[in-house]
């Protein structure tokens, strides 16, 4: 063993993979998954809509069970895990996460769009005095370069953030890319709060990036059981521990655990594997947020457009997470040029 | 027909812009614009378009020999729940631009003939001025057991209050869409886009609705709805159709209408791109307009 720094995984199965279930998660599934994730050693278990807090919507998608029963049940199956949420400010708001900590939630993570970190303010002071443990989501993180982001997450740090990602929202940071960013941050706030990574396979680079990330100082890093998230899914938790396992850096997750949930818990209730297909690859390609998959699937049958220029065009016109409505804007727009060009 | 004389306190964009569309009025009259900080340049614009400009605050403005029949508040919450009761006394109408709502909502093409005697007016919020009056032409047809909207602006065009608060937004355009719009249950998300250039104003409306909706009913309705806003909000347009989709399981089995807006600005103080600021400011201007006509007219 080489002594290396431990690092914390969080899983994110049961938040970033709300989008590949549609929101459809039962109570019995959320169970399953906490309780394995639990078992094998995972410290943080992020439960929640995949959009966050309040996502439950027409926009987004409506969750088949409420977020806060969903909370209830992941704190009541886990025995030594900590339950987080997601929260976006402009969809989630305090009450929402005042109701998660009432259901047990002991960590919030609040996200923005990677140059908006100052709408979360009001929500780290209210996690803070409600005694979470907090974590800072600098989300689609390739939009601005590796000096902006760490200015951004010491915005995020100043207003109460124990912890700052770097968010690849669209699994569009190559190699080089995210290890840029996570060294911005580490230099900025590493001296007062953690850097974390959260990767997307778009371009199949979640894991690589995860590395990096743990190599240029990250401490926390997101995954995802069977890569279960949105567009081509999640860095997949159980190969981050495999992988961490070979490096000699220490997860605290038994790497036969992570396989058996990934394997046993988690695959047999999925309908489709996260896969790097046309449309996820051109969200990778095109810097387009991963969430926006399924809608523009949904879009793209509706209205007779394919999904993959929907996403190209989303990526061009530079819409951020939440704004699923374009999505439909945009395929009534392709639409309607078809139309013309007939 | 006599104007009525109006104040604006808080000389910050909003106030700068509403100043802008006030001058144009032919029944309203700017008395004044009033701030705080010597070195405001809304202050300095309105001197510079011949409007009396103070930086000492209401206590000037009250202490005016001729005060004004109406004051718009463009400050911020506290300042105006601080500043109602001021007003209140003074016999002044205020028309409140704050999410402070010391006074009932006031959405123009929905309610606003019933509360014209009302001594102060809430103007609600940008995306609840933008997608309230949708809500309430579809509430209007069918019942409405849930609506929800998006409202997307430009970075650039959420200043610092709107930022250090964005729950305000989101719970005070809820609770709007539900009083004023006629939905049972309302929900209201705010989207911050950094892109350059800056996106215009966007905001989606998405309104429940019954299976056998008669949807050419709603949609004419709608259509009309779209027409008396851009009276006042010249730049407010339909992206497309209302679009009308079946239910669906991930929707809990609700079918939907969903319409799709754009707010362009009248580009008066801020560019075009801050539909949000405008659709504010052209909606009060709209209220302190048809106080005026009503007081000429009684």
């Amino acid at each position: 063993m080489t002594g290396q720094d431990k690092i914390r995984i969080t899983d994110s199965t049961l938040r970033d993979g709300s989008h590949a279930m549609a929101h459809r998660f039962t109570e019995g599934q959320v169970r399953g998954v906490v309780h394995a994730l639990d078992r094998a050693g995972v410290e943080v278990i992020e439960v929640t809509h995949g959009d966050g807090l309040g996502g439950s919507s027409f926009n987004y998608g409506f969750s088949l069970e409420d977020d806060i029963t969903l909370v209830a049940a992941a704190v009541d199956e886990a025995e030594r895990a900590k339950i987080a949420v997601l929260l976006l400010p402009g969809l989630g708001t305090v009450a929402d996460l005042r109701r998660a900590h009432d259901a047990g939630a002991s960590v919030a993570r609040i996200a923005t769009h990677c140059t908006e970190a100052d709408v979360s303010l009001q929500h780290f002071a209210a996690a803070r005095d409600l005694g979470m443990e907090t974590v800072g989501f600098l989300m689609l993180s390739h939009r601005v370069g590796p000096a902006e982001l760490a200015r951004q997450a010491r915005i995020m740090v100043d207003g109460g953030a124990e912890c700052v990602y770097v968010v690849d929202s669209a699994g569009a940071l190559v190699l080089g890319d995210a290890q840029e960013r996570i060294s911005a941050l580490v230099e900025e706030i590493g001296h007062e709060a953690q850097v974390g990574f959260h990767g997307h396979q778009n371009l199949s680079l979640g894991v690589a990036n995860s590395v990096l990330a743990q190599q240029n100082g990250a401490r926390q890093i997101d995954g995802a059981l069977c890569a279960l998230g949105a567009g081509a899914g999640n860095s997949p938790t159980e190969v981050l521990v495999a992988t961490f396992e070979r490096l000699g850096v220490p997860t605290g997750v038994d790497v036969q655990g992570a396989l058996a949930a990934a394997d046993e818990v988690v695959k047999p209730f999925l309908d489709r594997l996260p896969f790097a297909d046309r449309g996820a690859i051109t969200q990778g390609y095109a810097g387009v947020y991963s969430s926006f998959l399924l809608h523009a699937e949904r879009a793209a049958e509706r209205y007779g457009v394919p999904a993959h220029e929907i996403l190209q065009k989303v990526g061009e016109a530079g819409y951020v997470g939440g704004q699923e409505d374009m999505i439909i804007d945009v395929a009534l727009e392709l639409a309607a040029e078809r139309e013309r060009a007939s | 027909m006599g104007k009525l004389s109006a104040a604006i306190v808080g000389p910050g964009n909003i106030g700068t812009d509403l100043l802008v569309k006030l001058l144009r009025s032919d029944l309203v009259e700017v008395h004044s614009m009033v701030g705080v900080d010597p070195a405001s340049d809304g202050l300095a614009r309105a001197r510079e378009l011949g409007v009396p400009a103070s930086a000492e605050g209401v206590d000037w403005l009250l202490a005016r020999p001729d005060p004004p029949d109406l004051v718009f508040e463009a400050t911020s919450a506290k300042a105006h729940l601080a500043n109602a009761p001021r007003y209140a006394e003074a016999g002044i109408t205020a028309v409140d631009l704050t999410p402070a709502a010391a006074g009932p909502f006031v959405c123009p093409p929905v309610n606003l003939d019933t509360l014209s005697d009302a001594p102060n007016l809430n103007m609600i919020t940008c995306g609840g001025q933008a997608t309230i009056p949708i809500v309430h032409a579809v509430s209007s047809v069918v019942p409405v057991p849930y609506a929800e909207i998006v409202a997307s602006i430009a970075s650039r065009s959420a200043g610092p209050g709107t930022r250090a608060n964005i729950d305000e937004f989101t719970e005070t355009t809820a609770r709007a869409i539900e009083s004023v719009g006629g939905a049972a249950r309302g929900k209201a998300i705010i989207i911050l886009n950094p892109v350059s250039p800056p996106m215009i104003m966007r905001d989606t409306v998405f309104c429940a609705i019954p299976d056998d909706a008669d949807t050419a009913a709603i949609a004419a309705s709608i259509e009309r709805m779209v027409a008396e806003v851009a009276a006042y909000v010249p730049g407010y347009t339909l992206r497309a159709e209302p679009q009308f989709d079946e239910p669906r399981d991930i929707w809990n089995g609700m079918a939907r209408v969903a319409v799709f807006l754009e707010v362009r600005g009248n580009g008066d103080h801020l560019p075009p791109w801050a539909g949000n600021l405008d659709i504010m400011t052209a909606a009060a201007a709209r209220v302190g307009e048809r106080l005026a006509g009503g007081k000429a007219a009684s």
